[in-house]
């Protein structure tokens, strides 16, 4: 194992982005027939999997074809030509219906779409299908949505984890290279952990929000799946950047990561992050990789230690009282006045409690009530105001660790993929699944869940690499030597 | 099961929510919050006097953009999305008491 090594062990292939934006260009393969080799695999295993809420296979080939035009005459489409990418259903395609996974958003056509699907089809992409997610991005295994759940490719039997778990599962199936979720406390970390993908949560700021449905606005944060460390690199360089659209965007830029790709770690001082590997619960072989992980580091000239970012064990506790803080404020705006569901009253406010208790599910409800609750007189500075004390504390206790290491590792989760209905009836049993990769949404920094083995039943495991604010190169270049030095059968399509 | 939170707590923050839960949801959230809270409860239950709370992860001010006009979203495009539109505009039951 060298620290050096230039790409992924195995180069661009003919199924993975950089594969196919290659063969595009280079006018030896079309793009209308990479997508209609998707659509087709879609229709195959999408009635297993349910990964999908709405497959725009019109529009995709018609999309496919513009690109073929636009090579044939001799133009270059751009880094993502012909490349299928599935969205969560959260992000807005103008005049596409978005759902977000919630009754009280069906059939809405959004008038305008989000800032990172301008970009992907600036650069050449094709927007293939809107994904499966827990309703408003709530939840940690895709069962809150209110169309049902999502199936792991591995096993159907099991989650695809979430929130953003129909994107997960999406390219973990093959159906198309790239996927696009939203992670406000682990919610492309923890699906792309349980289905064995690369799940990117960048830094706050990092890449615009325009055009995603908010559900917690101090913590959202829309990243890349991809079935390896060089696509996840291809597809957030696409999106990251300043908009003008969204005023918390980094006004100063985001430096490439694909560049630092092959950079290696030799030198990189990395830290294991103690309260986060040893949480309770944690699954034996969660912990192997962690230490498997360690060991394919050091071999590449990492100095790793263990470190401990104390104030991390009260991420949970004050994720769960800011979140739906900030939930039950954004989520206000679903009143049956301006979009979506409306169940009449004889006044507007019976109107407006009639339709938001008929169009929310039970995940949604029980949040928008903690939060309006740790808002509310007399509970305020108790509940909301001492979780935004501990995110102090937990910014400054990261600040600490990151003097003194480049990056730090963790388990993405605890376990991997759980039964379908096993933690459904225990909110608390669910919520502790983000455990490992709230306190990174709390602290505004970056972190990204690598796959890194399968446990005793196959399913995939992954490894989380966390860095401070603007981190992603270093992050990446981790990354890549993990990916190059995983066990065999880590990650990958599932058969 | 915790008794940290009684029915008519539920049922004062649902009205704050504006959401018109029925006798089993309001039992069931009873339980349910009592039982996060009480998890909440090692925050609760810190001392952290003195530490300044985080609302925001970026130092961010205000920001303005030039005052100049610029295209916005097409009212009819908006307002086909509405439940109920009278006059190009939101149609909504009423607000205040009849006369």
């Amino acid at each position: 194992m060298t620290a050096s090594s230039p790409s992924s062990a195995t180069g661009p292939g003919v199924d993975d982005a950089i594969g196919i934006a290659r063969a595009v260009r280079a006018g030896e393969r079309t793009a209308r027939a990479v997508v209609d080799e998707r659509l087709e695999l879609i229709a195959e295993r999408d009635p297993e999997l349910h990964a999908l809420l709405l497959v725009m296979g019109d529009e995709a080939r018609a999309a496919a074809d513009a690109i073929d035009a636009r090579v044939a005459a001799g133009e270059d489409p751009g880094p993502l030509a012909g490349v299928p990418v599935v969205l969560k259903d959260n992000l807005c395609v103008r005049g596409v219906p978005t759902s977000a996974g919630s009754k009280i958003l069906d059939g809405w056509r959004p008038p305008y779409t989000a800032t990172v699907v301008d970009r992907i089809v600036d650069a050449g992409g094709i927007v293939l299908a809107k994904a499966n997610l827990d309703e408003f991005a709530m939840g940690s295994s895709t069962e809150n949505s209110a169309f049902g759940p999502t199936h792991n490719p591995h096993d159907p039997t099991r989650v695809a984890g979430g929130s953003s778990g129909g994107s997960a599962a999406s390219v973990a199936a093959g159906f198309a290279p790239l996927a696009l979720g939203s992670d406000t406390g682990g919610s492309i970390r923890q699906p792309a952990s349980l289905c064995g993908v690369v799940g990117v949560k960048p830094t706050y700021g990092a890449v615009s929000r325009y055009g995603l449905i908010a559900f917690a606005s101090s913590l959202d944060q829309i990243g890349p799946f991809a079935a390896t460390v060089a696509d996840a690199a291809l597809l957030l360089d696409v999106i990251a950047g300043h908009d003008s659209l969204d005023s918390t965007s980094i006004a100063s830029g985001v430096e490439p990561v694909t560049p630092h790709l092959g950079e290696g770690v030799d030198g990189l001082r990395i830290g294991i992050v103690q309260e986060l590997t040893e949480v309770d619960g944690i699954q034996a072989e969660v912990r192997a990789a962690v230490a498997g992980a360690v060991e394919v580091l050091t071999a590449g000239g990492a100095i790793v230690e263990t470190v401990s970012v104390p104030s991390t064990v009260y991420g949970l506790s004050a994720y769960y009282l800011i979140a739906p803080a900030e939930a039950s404020s954004n989520l206000a705006r679903y009143d049956g006045v301006r979009y979506g569901l409306r169940v009449d009253g004889e006044d507007v406010a019976e109107m407006n409690g009639r339709t938001r208790a008929a169009g929310f599910g039970p995940e949604v409800k029980r949040r928008i009530m903690l939060g309006t609750y740790a808002l509310s007189a007399g509970y305020y500075d108790a509940y909301y105001g001492q979780a935004q004390r501990v995110r102090t504390l937990i910014i400054e206790d990261f600040r600490a660790a990151y003097e003194r290491f480049d990056v730090l590792l963790s388990p993405t989760a605890p376990t991997t993929a759980f039964a379908i209905g096993a933690k459904a009836s225990d909110p608390l049993a669910m919520y502790l699944s983000d455990i490992c990769t709230i306190p990174t949404n709390l602290a505004g920094h970056a972190a990204m869940s690598v796959p890194f083995g399968v446990d005793a039943g196959g399913l995939p495991i992954g490894v989380q690499v966390l860095a401070d604010a603007l981190g992603e190169p270093t992050m990446f270049r981790v990354a890549q030597v993990l990916e190059d030095g995983a066990p065999a059968g880590s990650g990958g399509i599932a058969p | 099961m915790s008794d940290r939170i009684s029915r008519a707590d539920v049922e004062h923050v649902a009205a704050l929510a504006r959401l018109s839960l029925d006798d089993d949801e309001l039992e069931r959230l009873a339980g349910e919050l009592g039982v996060i809270l009480d998890h909440a409860e090692d925050v609760a239950a810190l001392d952290l006097t003195g530490v300044e709370p985080t609302a925001h992860p970026l130092p961010l001010v205000n920001v303005l953009r030039a005052d100049e006009v610029r295209p916005t979203l097409d009212r009819d495009e908006v307002l086909a999305a509405a439940p109920a539109v009278e006059d190009g505009r939101f149609r909504v039951p009423r607000i205040l008491d009849a006369p």
